[in-house]
């Protein structure tokens, strides 16, 4: 890597502003990536558009920090990063993607709704154009949840398989009870089953991430980062 | 892919019928005005959308073509072009 990394001095509304923002570019870089690669073409505009939503609120929440956005996104390493684990896990099959959006996105939808109301102008701003987003990224993602858990015996196993997989990683989500409350309901009209919860994965606030993350930066990171500067 | 195939319709404005632009692959109602939403309204072209199955439009012969049409070609009388529209009538 032809650049030096940054890091910056973590005040509580900058820690906060890059969670918030991290946890929208990272999740939105994994939707990216199905691009050209999705089931249907709808589908891959679907995701495709849900991936340019959470950009889009990764950007207006770096700026929000008065900090130079491209560098926070390109040029932090995978140690100053705060995004949730959940978000940075591989995609895996289209069961593991639509049971990640739906629980992630029922957690930001619950915080940008409570946010709108915020003392802080820029998280307001940010939070009302947010909601909107979230809305329906939460309905996108349950309305699919609900065909492929009741849908074929092969959807179905796909799906539970894939939220048994993602509960341990959902102990980092802001406003768990509500969110729970949230999100019971739409499992069992999708028939399946809502694991215990049982020891939690953590870290990724304090920057301890899985392995995936770095090789999702090396990726993302690595034009400006060759190419300091560069414009199209 | 043998998931049904819908036509979509949007509506850009108030005042406007709705359009025919295009078709969409859905499973059912829910998701076709879903991928409606997502295919074709990405630049702020609807206020509102209508998806229909494909299999219920009932469409003209194209060998009745000449029946159907040809007649009116010869009865300029029927184009409101003789009429000054008022500016304040909007969309007609």
């Amino acid at each position: 890597m032809a650049t030096t990394s940054i890091s910056v001095d973590e005040t509580p509304r900058l820690r906060n502003l890059l969670m918030l923002a991290d946890d929208a570019l990272i999740l939105g870089h994994r939707l990216s990536e199905w691009t050209g690669h999705a089931p249907t073409l709808e589908e891959e505009l679907a995701l495709t558009n849900i991936a340019l939503d959470l950009i889009g609120q990764a950007r207006a929440l770096y700026q929000a920090t008065g900090l130079d956005e491209d560098a926070l996104a390109y040029l932090r390493d995978p140690n100053r990063f705060r995004n949730t684990l959940i978000a940075e896990l591989p995609n895996g099959d289209f069961a593991f993607t639509i049971v990640r959006l739906f629980l992630v996105s029922t957690a930001s939808d619950l915080y940008w709704r409570a946010t709108v109301a915020s003392d802080d102008p820029d998280l307001a701003a940010i939070a009302a154009k947010a909601e909107k987003e979230t809305a329906y990224h939460v309905r996108h993602a349950a309305d699919w949840l609900v065909r492929l858990g009741d849908g074929t015996d092969e959807s179905h196993r796909r799906a539970q398989t894939a939220l048994n997989a993602l509960w341990p990683f959902t102990g980092e989500l802001a406003g768990r009870p509500a969110w729970l409350r949230a999100v019971a309901p739409v499992l069992a009209r999708a028939t399946l089953t809502q694991p215990a919860d049982g020891w939690m994965q953590s870290g990724g606030r304090d920057g301890r991430h899985t392995e995936h993350l770095g090789h999702l930066l090396a990726e993302m990171q690595i034009l400006p980062r060759t190419y300091p500067g560069a414009t199209w | 892919m043998n998931t049904p195939l819908w036509e979509v319709f949007v509506r850009a404005r108030n005042g406007l019928a709705h359009k025919h632009v295009g078709s969409v692959h859905a499973a059912d109602a829910t998701m076709a005005v879903q991928a409606a939403r997502d295919v074709y309204t990405r630049r702020g072209e609807g206020l509102s959308l209508w998806v229909v199955p494909s299999n219920e439009i009932v469409a003209s012969d194209p060998a009745d073509k000449d029946m159907l049409f040809e007649p009116t070609g010869s009865k300029i009388y029927r184009h409101p072009t003789f009429y000054a529209v008022p500016e304040e009538v909007g969309h007609m």
